[in-house]
């Protein structure tokens, strides 16, 4: 355990492994004959050298902020959800239902009304794949990948032949009631006499996600359902030995890690699009994999590894933009980043392990 | 076979057989289509079945092979070429995804996410770079395709009553992976149950400390078993583009990796029935494609319905409500030897 001091496991390994996802980037950029130094600048630029950009990055990171928690809560359970993008899509019609169907006068009364509908939404989608876990042992990833693509086929269905309006070709909602819209981070800013980030979709949802990041601090190291979502997701023996129910814990922590991620729609859906479209979480379900992994499963390291992917997004658009380097660019680093901090995350560690053991015993010995 | 699989393939055979008495026209041409569909699932299905649990990575394996296979056949005008493209590309994925769960014993899981990424994005990117068409390669002509294969009487026999339809009309007249595909399940059958090499190859899957025991290396067994795979996914890739379809097609794919898994769970990680579940799910595929609305009388089904319904059927038997799937025990975990 303690071969390593805390900054090294905290800090070092997932900078080296960042430094090496970005290493191989750059040699993929340079494969297909452009300048990673000018692809650098170009998303530095796009994506934090205006409060244009930052106005999209910070709506994007809102997206992982919400996808990485969930992934997270379920992984310190010893779960991997990987039903996020299925959660965050029904979170979606949670969060259409409500604002069409209830009379809201006032975002501030729709905000709370939406949110509890994206949750629940999400929550529910966790929760055949949770029960079914907990009780008849079938693995959770499988489960939640196919309830990821029944989720794609529900929402199909439900968005061409249900809440289609009459006369409507596209397959989406109609636009929700304009008293419900949120205010954009623009409007808040303008409010107290700052002109920031015009037309971008970044939303008082960002705050509302800051917020969900220390309540979920709060709820894992600071509560006694934390401690047993720790402890089964430690041992299950242990946990059961100690009095707390597998079945239990298991299903709640799903049921956070849905409603985590069904809240994601109130940004896209509710403050963004503000009507349901087909395809509205665009792969932030997946993203939040690769954030809860660079961010070591803490809701400050998810807030960090949330702003760099928001980054990656809006500059990986602008790169699109303005040089011939297609945005899937943006799926190779988020599959480096996955790969290195991930699967290969003992190709770091062992080395480094290895290197803190030798200095350990050479200062030692030089105290003796 | 038992009580639940012989159910199963009654209601199978069932729905042939009446959709032929219905419509014959169309009950050859969907079930012509369903044995197409069900080539690259049946090749990923039976990959996933000698790489171990849950290779989720099949999907990706599946698309770079899909894409190299493609561009390989257009650039050099032969089907032949861009297969073994395909299986090389396909290879140099599993040849990852083994350094960081066999040698670095890394999650298998998330191996398999990240290379699910890594083909998506890098299919597009080197395609847009190579051919500048959006992630598309551009389409194949002639000797790049793999074509029809016209067997032995077929042409004779055409007018011969159920024999003529089904001999003529299915059996023949398929591009020779089709073919290879439905080969390969009487080999993997063979393989697993049959040599000494399977038999090892079940008993890492279930415990790898007997292998070790009996001094046979676990980590080379693991990654000839991952390199099968690949090959496997490769073909399954290769018989997409350059036989199914005219080139590749960004994220062309679709899904068809998890099919292909749902299917394993499906035939409970056996060959003959992995053959089984992919027919049933290529049918179903092949149905959806042929009625968006399919009118029953009673009720009218969704194209949508037909579409999840592998999934469906996947989570009800891992359910386990209709016998349960039970996969090797020790696939999943890394090998770490006692010293």
């Amino acid at each position: 355990m303690d071969k390593m001091p805390k900054w090294a496991d905290v800090i070092l390994t997932p900078l080296i492994s960042l430094i090496l996802a970005m290493g191989f980037s750059a040699l993929v950029i340079l494969a297909i004959g452009e300048s990673p130094w000018e692809a650098l600048k170009t998303m530095v630029q796009g994506a934090l050298g205006s409060s244009y950009g930052w106005g999209f990055t910070l709506y994007y990171a809102t997206n992982f902020i919400f996808t990485g928690l969930a992934v997270m809560v379920a992984y310190h359970a010893s779960l991997f959800n990987i039903g996020g993008e299925g959660q965050a899509a029904m979170g979606g019609l949670g969060v259409a239902l409500v604002l069409l169907y209830l009379p809201l006068p006032h975002w501030g009364l729709a905000l709370p009304a939406a949110m509890i509908g994206a949750a629940v939404f999400g929550a529910a989608w966790a929760f055949i794949p949770a029960i079914l876990q907990a009780k008849r042992g079938s693995h959770i990833v499988i489960t939640t990948i196919m309830f990821n693509f029944i989720a794609a086929a529900t929402l199909n269905y439900v968005l061409v032949n249900l809440l289609r309006p009459v006369g409507s070709m596209d397959p989406a909602t109609a636009r929700f009631p304009a008293s419900t819209n949120l205010p954009s981070l623009t409007d808040m800013a303008a409010a107290i006499g700052i002109t920031w980030g015009r037309n971008t979709p970044a939303n008082i949802t960002f705050l509302v996600a800051v917020l969900a990041c220390f309540l979920i601090w709060v709820l894992i190291w600071r509560t006694r359902l934390g401690y047993q979502i720790r402890a089964l997701g430690r041992s299950e023996p242990g946990a059961v030995y100690a009095g707390i129910s597998p079945v239990r814990i298991t299903v709640i922590a799903m049921l956070i890690s849905g409603g985590l991620a069904g809240l994601m729609a109130i940004n896209n859906v509710m403050g963004e699009a503000e009507r349901l479209v087909l395809n509205a979480v665009e792969g932030a379900g997946f993203i939040g994999i690769a954030v809860a992994l660079m961010g070591r499963n803490h809701p400050l390291g998810i807030l960090l590894a949330a702003l760099l992917f928001g980054f990656l997004y809006q500059g990986g658009g602008e790169l699109a933009l303005w040089t011939s380097i297609p945005r899937e660019l943006i799926v190779v680093i988020q599959a480096l980043v996955i790969l290195f901090t991930g699967a290969l995350d003992n190709m770091v560690r062992m080395p480094l392990e290895r290197l803190f053991l030798t200095m350990k015993r050479t200062s030692r010995g030089a105290v003796k | 076979m038992n009580i639940r699989e012989s159910l199963i393939a009654i209601i199978v055979l069932s729905i042939c057989v009446i959709w032929a008495l219905a419509d014959g026209a169309a009950a050859q041409q969907g079930i012509g289509s369903a044995l197409r569909l069900m080539t690259p699932l049946l090749l990923a299905c039976l990959a996933g079945l000698y790489s171990g649990v849950f290779d989720i990575g099949l999907e990706g394996k599946m698309l770079m092979a899909a894409f190299t296979a493609a561009s390989v056949a257009y650039l050099t005008g032969s089907a032949w070429l861009g297969l073994a493209a395909g299986i090389a590309g396909s290879l140099s994925l599993s040849l990852i995804h083994g350094l960081a769960s066999i040698t670095f014993m890394g999650n298998q899981l998330i191996s398999g996410v990240a290379i699910n990424f890594l083909a998506s994005g890098l299919t597009v990117l080197i395609g847009q770079n190579a051919f500048g068409l959006g992630g598309r390669t551009p389409s194949l002509t002639g000797a790049g395709r793999f074509q029809p294969i016209t067997l032995p009487f077929a042409d004779a026999l055409r007018d011969v009553p159920v024999l003529g339809p089904i001999y003529s009309g299915l059996i023949s007249g398929q591009t020779i992976l089709v073919y290879v595909a439905f080969a390969m399940v009487p080999i993997t059958w063979w393989v697993l149950f049959r040599t000494r090499f399977g038999l090892r190859l079940r008993a890492v899957g279930e415990n790898p400390a007997s292998v070790d025991t009996a001094g046979v290396s676990v980590t080379r067994l693991r990654y000839t078993a991952v390199a099968i795979c690949g090959i496997l996914c490769g073909i399954a890739g290769a018989y997409l583009a350059t036989g199914l379809s005219a080139g590749f097609v960004k994220e062309m794919t679709a899904g068809r990796g998890f099919i292909a898994l749902a299917a394993l769970i499906f035939a409970k990680w056996r060959p003959w029935q992995a053959l089984f579940a992919t027919f049933l799910f290529g049918l179903l595929e092949a149905i959806a494609n042929l009625y968006p609305n399919l009118d029953l009388g009673i009720v009218v089904v969704p194209s949508m319905f037909m579409n999840a319904l592998p999934y469906i059927l996947t989570v009800v038997i891992l359910a386990g409500f209709v016998g349960r799937a039970i996969p090797p025990r020790a696939g999943g975990e890394p090998y770490v030897k006692e010293r």
